[in-house]
């Protein structure tokens, strides 16, 4: 599922090459009151059609950055363009075709479900009142909420206010949908649910911009990643081009390990590690064919049970990125 | 609505569907039902109509035995002497007893937390990416507040009018001035000083307003608004603060009794209003100045 999933996604954005980024930011800078630099010059460029994944620590700026899209904090420098317009000059403009899920969703406990919807939905001048009805309850019914729809929001679980807040994001059409930690107090199935809606909506032409510290979720969805770390943009692009920067380990096992990693050597290989009949090293530059290697182990009279060069995750990119744990705030 | 229009609406720098003046009134309804909605209003509604109910069974047991009038003078309210032998006196003594605090004390409960309160409660930055528009919004939760002030004197004068016409006579109105007027004629005066009081609380729900956009919590936008209104108050009564009392909010609210002289004494009223519109003005501006340049971190 996941594969094939991930697959139709990666194609878009080739499907419409000419549009412009759909964010972008330029030396984009906030310091708090206090001088505390939240976010730190950044550049940031989300393609049109992509699902991107906005990672970093705890603390790191994402939630900073996010605000600072939508035009609920100003820029100390710098600018944002979202689909093309100026933040938050041209808020009134953009934000009607922008769906946002900002650091948790928040709810009207005396409310119903249905009637939250309706009352953000009113906030928006530009929806018409005479679909509102029909918008609501298809959204409620995008997120499965509309067995709950008449409940009080306040007697809501967690992750049921999370469906919310995702319903209120889809309320309309939109061409792009800020999603912070989406599937944040959701049950495994629910997860699997959002992450389905996602890449639904993203195959529609809808343009994803998920932050979350779960990297697994942001391999499973996003076509595109950057990862920030203290304010600053570490690094941004194609998910597959940032796995592919951590170069993969070559492993072989073996009953011969000093002998295999003596051969190894030889061949120029790095980070050389044995453990019990385990030696594994960086994986071979592109020009060195793992083949012969096994080959030369073998001549050199090495027994070996498995051979092979282990993919890198995005967690080991992320790893030797920021040479620090993921969870550590920054 | 397809794609295709969403990119040219975008492009355009027109909101994608095409805009009509009445749909921007959505939100203001939405601001009077959601206030109205809220537990919390229909308790303060609930409190301020139940003052009238314990002044007229008061006045009532007082006034039981056939004695014409309960304590009066300096002691209580204005016009708790004439309830007895007129319901619709009520209306006024009822109005008297919650405008110095019951009243002004419901109306900084609803303004202080109006923008705190979906601050503190995270709604804030959902109904401003909607986007609801920073002043449009400010200018609804105004509006609502105001309709609050409206509503809950109304909830005090017809309280006040049921209870008294159901314990007391009701008939023509003796005015201030020792004139006597119909009984019509007397409840249109009750109608007009509801709406007086109601107004006289403008200025104090613009200052709730501008204190509601400095902090993310209902709860402390709330005290501190309750809390200058009762600071103010006690200010308003020191004689040797005499200088300063024609600047305080509250210091004409009285004079909407004016308004059973015959004939209609205008004075204090202007005074009253003026001082409310330079009140609104400033506090209505600061709020404005202070919500639409604000950092929305909550």
């Amino acid at each position: 599922m996941r594969d094939t999933a991930a697959r139709a996604v990666a194609a878009e954005p080739a499907r419409r090459p000419e549009r412009g980024p759909v964010i972008e930011t330029r030396g984009l800078t906030k310091r708090y009151r206090g001088g505390q630099v939240a976010v730190d010059g950044l550049d940031l460029g989300v393609p049109d059609g992509s699902v991107f994944g906005f990672l970093g620590p705890n603390g790191s700026g994402k939630t900073t950055t996010i605000r600072m899209l939508l035009g609920l904090i100003d820029p100390t420098a710098g600018s944002v363009r979202v689909l093309g317009r100026p933040m938050p000059a041209a808020a009134r403009a953009v934000l009607p075709h922008v769906g946002a899920l900002i650091e948790g969703p928040a709810a009207y406990g005396f409310l119903s479900g249905r009637d939250n919807l309706l009352r953000y939905d009113r906030a928006d001048p530009s929806a018409d009142p005479r679909t509102r009805g029909a918008r609501v309850d298809d959204a409620l019914d995008r997120v499965g909420l509309a067995a709950a729809a008449g409940k009080k929001a306040r007697a809501y679980s967690l992750g049921m206010k999370q469906r919310l807040g995702l319903a209120a994001a889809l309320l309309r059409p939109r061409r792009l949908l800020v999603l912070d930690e989406p599937t944040n107090g959701l049950d495994p199935q629910g997860m699997r649910e959002i992450r389905a809606l996602v890449r639904e909506l993203a195959a529609e032409g809808t343009t994803v911009f998920l932050s979350s510290h779960l990297l697994d979720e942001i391999e499973q969805v996003c076509t595109h990643a950057a990862v920030m770390a203290r304010g600053r943009l570490l690094v941004q692009g194609p998910v597959a081009d940032l796995a592919a920067r951590a170069r993969g380990r070559l492993a072989v096992t073996t009953p011969d390990p000093e002998h295999a990693v003596r051969i190894l050597e030889e061949h120029g290989l790095t980070g050389l590690l044995a453990d019990g009949d385990r030696v594994s090293a960086d994986a071979p530059p592109g020009d060195v064919e793992p083949a012969d290697l096994s080959a030369a182990l073998v001549h050199g009279g090495v027994r070996v049970r498995s051979f092979g060069v282990e993919r890198a995750s995005l967690e080991d990119a992320f790893l030797a990125l920021t040479g620090e744990g993921f969870d550590v705030a920054g | 609505m397809s794609r295709a229009d969403l990119t040219t609406a975008v492009a355009d720098g027109v909101p994608g569907a095409p805009r009509r003046a009445l749909w921007t009134f959505g939100i203001l309804r939405s601001e009077l039902t959601t206030t109205l909605r809220r537990g919390r209003t229909l308790v303060l509604l609930g409190v301020l109509a139940a003052v009238p109910v314990l002044v007229g069974v008061a006045v009532r047991i007082e006034t039981g035995d056939g004695s014409s009038a309960g304590p009066d003078g300096p002691h209580g309210p204005a016009f708790l002497a004439q309830v007895a032998g007129n319901g619709l006196f009520l209306v006024f003594a009822a109005l008297s007893a919650t405008l110095p605090v019951f009243l002004p004390m419901a109306v900084g409960v609803v303004a202080g937390d109006s923008v705190a309160g979906e601050a503190g409660g995270g709604t804030l930055r959902y109904l401003l990416v909607a986007p609801a528009g920073r002043a449009r919004l400010l200018l609804a939760k105004y509006a609502a507040v105001l309709a609050f002030c409206l509503v809950a004197t109304l909830v005090v004068a017809v309280s006040a009018l049921a209870v008294g016409a159901l314990l007391f006579p009701v008939g023509e109105v003796t005015t201030i001035s020792g004139t006597r007027i119909g009984l019509g004629e007397g409840l249109l005066r009750a109608g007009l000083i509801a709406v007086a009081v109601a107004v006289s609380l403008t200025g104090f729900a613009a200052l709730g307003l501008f204190v509601s956009t400095l902090t993310n919590s209902g709860i402390a936008a709330m005290a501190a608004t309750v809390g200058v209104l009762i600071t103010v108050q006690i200010l308003d009564t020191m004689p040797q603060l005499d200088a300063i009392h024609p600047y305080l909010f509250p210091h004409y609210w009285l004079s909407f009794a004016d308004l059973l002289r015959d004939p209609l004494y205008w004075d204090g009223i202007v005074s009253d209003l003026g001082l409310q519109a330079v009140y609104v003005a400033v506090f209505g501006s600061a709020a404005w100045a202070r919500f639409t340049a604000k950092d929305i971190t909550a």
